[in-house]
């Protein structure tokens, strides 16, 4: 086999040109792919954790039917405290659960008894809440970035309104809702910052303390609207999402069933992350026919200009067998050479994209999103085996014909 | 010179496939048994009979040209008796085995074994070295070890007067020395029979006499018998027997003493 290969790298470097630039082909491929699969990766896990630790956590319970509402944050689907104290069980008992925020959610006329607004107002436990979302306090753009922003009579305003109503940092301002019942009831609250949406100025949603939603909404017990859940591991979302479905959704007792949803299903992001995928699948899909018709090129060269050659070694006694594997072996070397300088300049594309610290601002966002590449061995190994094996698979008809040849054939050809 | 000595152990000869001789025949035993061959192709839809009904017996340590014009059915004769080609019709043994039986795999095998060539143009592995395409039916065809391959090229390169350029690729040796090289490559494989097709045609000649007297000398010292297809009056001179071929038939026979 040494032999074999010996051969099979003289032949390749005797049109040093052409197999110079088909293994750059390959590797140009490899580098784009191993590039693009680590930059989109990087990109989806950013905007991925964005959208969890900013608000969303990586699991969310809700009452049966909310979600399908939940544009107009309906307060008579609400859990009720039978139903809470199950999933606060619930929770308990999945070691995977590193912190719950319990939340109300409706929609609120916003005064500074100047001019008034719509709101719509996220209720939560301070520490449940900097705890699931841990990126919350980097969209504070003004005032307290602590959980004390979010202690009793404190409200956190949207930016938006803010700037639009000229609302400063300890300003009072009144928050006025309807409660299920449909009488109004209103509170007044100290402005302890301006907070901005997870992707930048903009949106309504404003943060106040749980009990003073209560309080607004004249609830007699505890209710909620929703709890968001953060897990200690992020790819355990599906595994523990399905243990919880499995325990919480069964319904019954003459109350609506709960539903429990990943960040994926209640975010559009995941369509693009999905297509981030997809893109990425269909650049493996252009690398294999780059390998695919560049190999074959260069083979078909190859058998077609060494046919008296291959006419000389039938001849002289080479098996057909061992014909075929010189000829194997060439267009496995040029997928391995390629594959192997695509690993390492797309790894060193990659090392110097982390250096380099390439940084995405999504508008006047506050939140700087650094991207951080990495690409793990199980793709490199993917995008490299797929490469040996197209090469494979491109040399086959090639040898194989060169394998047939009839010497006395190949030696009459000029 | 010291010629070969490697070539004449016996025991280390490939076993032969389908019941092959087996080792250098004795001188009068016979190499080649050609009975009443035919071959005809088609070519552009018309039949040409490149043979027609050709019976010759080869002895063994042979040195013989098949001579006649272009067309008589030299190269086709030589193409046969070197398994590169099946008869249309007719027998052939070559070495005791019956060669029209075999398959394509083993008429590989077997010409990896009994056969070595030498082509006109000289037809050397570009990307080797002299030693390499020496060496290249050893390592690539008969799989043998390092130690034995080195001794026996060394051996043949310096019969054939090569040693000294044995790191040189062909690009880098005149058309002798190719020629040279060939020969070696011919007989590393310690062959009963060397087949060789116009094998002086691209030579000058003085070369070609040199050449010429190398095969000669091999056949005195290893006993391999020489069949050549020649329109060289060099060969023909230096051949102890000569056919002439026409129209597909033998239709004359010399015995020479050079």
């Amino acid at each position: 086999m040494v032999n074999v290969v010996k051969i099979a790298v003289r032949n390749l470097l005797r049109y040093t040109r052409r197999s110079l630039l088909t293994v750059s082909l390959i590797a140009f491929g490899v580098v784009f792919v191993l590039v693009f699969v680590a930059m989109a990766g990087s990109f989806k896990e950013a905007i991925v954790g964005s959208i969890t630790d900013n608000y969303l956590g990586h699991l969310q319970i809700h009452r049966r039917g909310y979600v399908a509402s939940i544009e107009s944050l309906p307060l008579n689907l609400n859990i009720e405290p039978a139903k809470l104290a199950e999933i606060q069980q619930a929770l308990r008992e999945v070691p995977e659960v590193a912190g719950a925020s319990e939340r109300i959610k409706f929609n609120a006329m916003f005064s500074t008894f100047v001019e008034t607004t719509g709101l719509r107002v996220t209720a939560v436990y301070p520490d449940q809440e900097f705890a699931v979302c841990p990126k919350l306090p980097t969209r504070v753009a003004q005032g307290d970035r602590t959980p004390a922003a979010l202690a009793r009579g404190k409200i956190l305003v949207p930016e938006l309104l803010a700037r639009g109503m000229g609302i400063k940092v300890g300003a009072t301002v009144v928050v006025v809702a309807t409660n299920k019942d449909g009488s109004v009831n209103g509170k007044t609250l100290l402005v302890s910052g301006i907070i901005e949406s997870a992707t930048g100025p903009g949106g309504r949603d404003g943060y106040i303390h749980f009990e003073d939603a209560m309080e607004i909404l004249r609830m007699p017990g505890k209710e909620i609207t929703e709890v968001a859940i953060r897990l200690r591991d992020f790819g355990q979302i599906e595994r523990v999402g399905r243990a919880l479905r499995e325990r919480l959704e069964g319904g019954g007792g003459g109350q609506a069933a709960l539903e429990v949803h990943t960040w994926a299903q209640l975010s559009p992001f995941s369509t693009v992350a999905r297509l981030i995928d997809m893109m990425a699948l269909f650049m493996k899909v252009m690398l294999i026919a780059i390998v695919l018709i560049s190999v074959l090129n260069v083979m078909i060269m190859a058998v077609y200009e060494r046919v008296r050659e291959i006419g000389t070694i039938a001849a002289i006694g080479t098996l057909p067998s061992r014909i075929l594997s010189l000829f194997l072996v060439e267009g496995v070397l040029l997928g391995v050479a390629g594959a192997a300088a695509g690993v390492l300049a797309g790894a060193a594309i990659i090392l110097a994209l982390n250096v380099w610290k390439v940084s995405v601002r999504f508008g006047g966002s506050l939140q700087l999103f650094v991207l951080s590449p990495r690409i793990d061995l199980f793709e490199v190994l993917v995008a490299s085996l797929m490469v040996i094996v197209v090469s494979v698979v491109a040399s086959v008809q090639p040898a194989v014909r060169a394998s047939r040849m009839e010497p006395i054939d190949a030696l009459r050809h000029v | 010179m010291k010629l070969l000595g490697v070539l004449r152990t016996k025991g280390q000869r490939p076993a032969p496939p389908q019941g092959a001789g087996g080792g250098a025949k004795a001188q009068g035993a016979t190499v080649v048994r050609a009975t009443d061959l035919t071959k005809t192709y088609a070519a552009d839809g018309v039949e040409v009979r490149a043979l027609r009904g050709v019976s010759v017996d080869v002895e063994a340590g042979s040195f013989i040209a098949f001579i006649g014009p272009s067309g008589s059915g030299k190269t086709t004769l030589l193409n046969l008796l070197g398994c590169l080609d099946k008869p249309s019709s007719g027998g052939l043994e070559v070495s005791g085995t019956d060669v029209t039986r075999l398959d394509r795999r083993q008429a590989a095998a077997f010409r990896g074994a009994q056969i070595g060539f030498v082509f006109q143009s000289f037809n050397l592995i570009p990307v080797l070295t002299a030693l390499e395409n020496v060496e290249y039916p050893l390592v690539m065809v008969q799989d043998r070890p390092a130690s034995e391959r080195r001794t026996r090229v060394l051996e043949l390169l310096e019969a054939v007067g090569m040693a000294d350029q044995r790191d040189k690729r062909p690009e880098q040796l005149s058309g002798g020395q190719k020629q040279r090289v060939a020969i070696a490559r011919a007989l590393v494989t310690r062959p009963e029979l060397v087949l060789a097709d116009e094998p002086t045609a691209n030579l000058d000649r003085e070369t070609a006499y040199t050449i010429i007297a190398l095969m000669k000398k091999m056949r005195d010292e290893v006993g391999t018998t020489f069949l050549f297809a020649t329109h060289d009056t060099r060969i023909i001179g230096a051949a102890e027997l000569v056919y002439t071929l026409e129209d597909g038939q033998l239709t004359g026979r010399q015995e020479r003493r050079g």
